[in-house]
């Protein structure tokens, strides 16, 4: 190759040619390195900083020195946090609605989204329909009107609906089942129709078809789903802000902001480390399963 | 001889027939009852108090008389209502249009590295979006804090500041909007992503084959291939910025004199902490519009990418 | 016994008729073919005997039996599909295995016909891999597989073969011929391609536009076809229909091509063809391998004539042969050693006693 550019005159400009080609590329792979850097800088500083905060004892936070150094690491304020029975009082309740909404949200949506997607009744498709606009109905539209519809079934029926954390587990649905309901009417629509077909002959029942079939075929797809209902759960502030108020039945985002920022008096050390374990648990779940995560995301635009 | 038995057996016909017609109505019937659980939580819990909110924004404050529209005339009259629909508007355009640039920049460079390293990259700048925002929002104001904020800190050599992130209007403005742009840049990074991903390479090929630059490429090969997904995911960001809640809520509070209250953060202060639910449901009412346009919008562009595939 | 019977079978779609009321015979054990272009019905024909559509109206039997209103899986039957519907989430053994699973068969007796079925398909070895890991032509026999294992009454095929290549459907082609031969099921296979019908039917029944063209034998269809379609939609290349005319009297008639190409008819079809002299929408049949190079001995029906060829297609055992008559391309089978070269010109022979002549306005063979 080396001896055809020495020997024709002819190979040597191509060569050069190649040459500030491939010179290009490693320029423009410096640039996309250089940028991703600034905008990693960018995306990480706030979740960086709450963990340097959280290691530092409160004389160093009111200190006048460098606030992006931890100059004395202590694990105090989450030792103090963890022994807290309010603060883990907050973390149960998170949990507990989390997890209840997930399960409630997902029997309705994959059993719903079966019945759109494959058996059909008359204005099935409206509805399908109707399920993406209630996903795009935000919450901060819903909150008032539903807040003085908890406070008649409490006046009339005497069911105690308001300050209580488990009147969560009714409200998150809301935000939850449509946007689970469409993804997974896209998972199943994307399933072959002869595979029901197949099954119909093998002789199984609409319900044997959704559990044996659609169920481990989209398996994935309810993945995504369960992610995104949990992360949504977890995350959704506005509810408890506005449905409990007594400090037994907060959840945790709510139970930081309120109990912890008392007045003037910001114990920032605290409220860094319970934000940051606060932002844990969908941390976590989207570090193992970051593919599930994001497939959830992409699929309510690219799969309906 | 098949004749035979064939008419024989068809006698019991008409009966069977309907046993299948039956049979078709069970089908349909099984499905209705399926999805009925979605249908009942719809109505129950989304439809219904949507349409009780036009009820409730037209009711006085004790909410013992049906008042028409004395609430929204009252709205009219008041400033700080039409604060909040500029707050609102400036909110939502530029926080959408600065995520969608970031998103888009960053997706490219994502792109432009090898493919190897594209997981990694990814799984870190998605962070801001796994985080609940409620939680990240409350590390900005730590770093917004007016006595010790960090960023001051970082600008005192240079003889800047120190800046009052959340305590003037124009700044205080900058910063929710900086902080949702944060929150949010990452989703269309990772839709922006994923559209370039489904370009094909060969057109990328025959561009430069044909002599295109790269900004052509873009302009004529990127872009007109991901219009829709860019479409959808700015229409839908716009839904869920203008309706933004938690970052404002967290940060400013509406803060300072109610310049940085959007119309969710405003009828929360109206409706819960003032007891006025009436007016809190009308301030509240004003995100339909716009959320109405977009959502037309979005569904025409999905049907629209359902009919191309 | 599993006869198939079909009366009087209509499908309307909306107000689309999509099967227009037809009848069909099908005996027991027998391998009949539904062939026709895309849209003629024949899938749909297919999908109401397994009971995935309803019908609209008329009556299916299957051993004797109405079964307008019996669900799948009661029929009785197997069906295998084109992208072959292999459930992907379970191994061979198990999609082979679900249906009698479902049906509560005892354990042992499923692993016995598993078996057996894997024998016959020789995938015995194949058994624990999942659908993912298996190639075309191996997913087809699990799909037929899943259906021999159900011993069904009727064997159903939906265009088995046309996600396969070329090479692997001709090899795919004989397996299940053979495999007909070993378990003798009744079988309706549907396919657009004809050579697939006439090559692993018993009867063939072509259909067009939601009828019947005609059933029978692939050979009856091939040699005495009895409508302008079912004249030009089997055999490839295809049937050459030309535009003709009748002309003479008595015992001498003339087909006109031409001003310049007249050919004899031969003697014995005369008194056939003599109501026509004179007629206008005339088709003159003929398929390509009778239309040859000019031999030394030519037959008493074979005729002679000159033209000039525009395209050759060499096919290695024989050259095509195109060339323009009145504005219509007819092809012509030769040897490749009779010189047949572009834009040259050559002496073909045409086999009278081997050509039709159809009515364009009825669509019927005269």
């Amino acid at each position: 190759m080396a001896d055809a550019a020495v020997t024709s005159p002819a190979g040597a400009p191509t060569r050069a040619r190649y040459g500030s080609m491939s010179r290009d590329r490693r320029w423009a792979l410096r640039w996309s390195y250089f940028f991703l850097i600034l905008f990693a800088i960018f995306f990480l500083t706030p979740p960086i900083y709450m963990f340097i905060t959280s290691l530092k004892t409160s004389q160093e936070i009111s200190a006048e020195i460098n606030p992006w150094w931890v100059f004395n690491p202590t694990l105090n304020n989450y030792i103090t946090l963890l022994t807290q029975n309010i603060f883990l009082k907050f973390f149960l309740n998170s949990a507990i609605v989390a997890v209840c909404t997930v399960t409630i949200t997902m029997c309705i949506s994959v059993i719903a989204a079966f019945s759109l997607a494959r058996m059909k009744f008359w204005g099935s498709a409206t509805l399908a329909t109707g399920v993406f606009l209630t996903y795009l109905v935000p919450e901060t539209l819903l909150f008032i009107p539903l807040f003085k519809m908890f406070a008649w079934v409490n006046e009339t029926l005497g069911i105690q609906l308001m300050n209580n954390w488990w009147t969560l587990i009714i409200l998150y649905p809301t935000l939850t089942v449509p946007f689970c309901t469409w993804i997974m009417i896209g998972y199943f629509a994307s399933i072959p129709k002869e595979l029901d077909e197949a099954a119909l002959i093998d002789g199984a029942t609409w319900i044997q078809t959704l559990t044996k079939i659609f169920i481990p075929v989209a398996l994935p797809g309810i993945i995504a789903a369960t992610i995104f209902c949990f992360t949504v759960s977890w995350a959704q502030f506005l509810y408890p802000l506005a449905f409990t108020t007594s400090t037994s039945e907060l959840v945790l985002p709510v139970g930081i902001i309120t109990t912890l920022i008392k007045g003037d008096v910001f114990n920032w050390g605290q409220i860094m480390t319970g934000a940051l374990l606060g932002a844990a648990p969908p941390l976590i779940i989207y570090a193992f399963l970051m593919d599930y995560y994001i497939a959830g995301l992409t699929a309510g635009a690219t799969k309906g | 001889m098949a004749d035979i038995t064939v008419r024989s057996a068809s006698i019991g016909s008409p009966d069977s027939r309907s046993s299948l017609h039956k049979l078709m109505q069970r089908k349909s019937t099984i499905a209705f009852l399926m999805a009925l659980p979605l249908i009942l939580l719809i109505t129950v819990l989304v439809a219904y108090p949507a349409g009780y909110a036009v009820y409730l924004a037209m009711l006085n404050k004790s909410m013992t008389k049906f008042v028409w529209f004395k609430n929204f005339d009252f709205l009219f009259t008041r400033d700080t209502f039409w604060m909040v629909v500029y707050q609102s508007c400036l909110f939502a355009i530029t926080a959408v249009i600065f995520k969608a640039l970031i998103g888009f920049i960053v997706a490219h460079f994502v792109h432009n590295i090898p493919s190897k390293g594209q997981r990694k990259w990814r799984g870190m700048l998605l962070v801001p979006w796994v985080i609940p925002p409620a939680m990240s929002t409350l590390a900005w104001l730590w770093l917004f804090d007016p006595s010790y904020s960090a960023f001051n800190w970082l600008l005192q050599p240079f003889g800047l500041g120190p800046i009052p992130w959340l305590g003037e209007t124009g700044w205080a403005r900058f910063s929710v909007i900086l902080v949702n742009v944060w929150v949010g840049a990452p989703f269309f990074m990772i839709m922006y992503l994923a559209a370039l991903k489904s370009v094909p390479e060969q057109l990328y090929e025959a561009a430069a084959i044909d002599g295109a630059t790269w900004w052509q490429r873009i302009w004529y090969v990127t872009l007109p291939m991901m219009r829709n997904i860019i479409a959808i995911t700015a229409l839908f960001s716009t839904i869920v910025t203008f309706a933004n809640f938690d970052i404002v809520r967290v940060l400013t509070k509406g803060d300072p004199l109610n310049t940085t209250h959007l119309f969710g953060t405003w009828a929360f202060r109206l409706g819960i902490e003032s007891n006025d639910i009436p007016l809190g449901s009308a301030v509240s009412l004003f995100m339909v519009p716009i959320l109405a346009v977009a959502a037309v919008f979005i569904l025409r562009d999905i049907t629209k990418r359902g009919s191309e595939v | 016994m599993a006869q198939v019977t079909l009366r009087k079978v209509v499908k309307k779609y909306d107000e689309v008729l999509a099967v227009r009321g037809i009848d069909l015979d099908i005996a027991d054990k027998e391998f009949v073919v539904l062939v026709g272009p895309s849209g003629c019905g024949k899938s749909t024909t297919l999908r109401m005997i397994a009971g995935l559509e309803e019908i609209t109206g008329g009556d299916i039997a299957i051993g004797g039996d109405v079964v307008n209103d019996v669900p799948p899986k009661d029929r009785d039957i197997a069906m295998v599909f084109q992208n072959y519907a292999l459930y992907p989430h379970m191994n061979v053994y198990e999609n082979m295995s679900f249906g009698l699973k479902l049906k509560r068969t005892p354990k042992n007796v499923i692993d016995q016909r598993v078996r057996q079925a894997a024998q016959i398909l020789d995938i015995t070895e194949l058994l624990d891999r999942k659908p993912k890991q298996l190639s075309g032509g191996q997913r087809q026999r699990v799909a037929m597989g899943r259906a021999i294992v159900r011993d069904p009454k009727v064997f159903l095929f939906d265009e088995p073969l046309s996600n396969l290549d070329a090479k692997l459907r001709v090899q795919m082609r004989t397996e299940i011929k053979k495999v007909h031969q070993k378990v003798r099921t009744t079988t309706v296979y549907v396919t657009h391609d004809q050579i697939e019908a006439m090559t692993l039917a018993d009867r063939v029944v072509v259909m067009n536009g939601g009828n019947i063209e005609q059933v029978g034998p692939p050979n009856e269809l091939y040699h005495s076809p009895r409508t302008k379609f079912v004249a030009g939609f089997i055999g490839s290349p295809a049937m050459n229909l030309i535009p003709c005319q009748i002309e003479g009297a008595g015992d001498a008639l003339t087909i006109r091509l031409s001003d310049t190409l007249s050919l004899a008819v031969p003697p014995s079809r005369v008194a056939r063809y003599r109501a026509h002299v004179g007629k206008p929408n005339l088709l003159f049949g003929l398929r390509p391998e009778h239309l040859t190079e000019t031999r030394q001995h030519l037959e008493a029906d074979m005729q002679t004539f000159d033209v000039k060829l525009d395209v050759t297609e060499p096919m290695g055992m024989e050259t095509l042969v195109y060339f323009n008559l009145n504005g219509i391309d007819v092809c012509g089978r030769v040897n490749p050693n009779a010189g047949a070269r572009d834009g040259t010109s050559m002496k073909l022979c045409a086999d009278m006693a081997n050509m039709h002549l159809i009515d364009d306005k009825t669509e019927l063979v005269l």
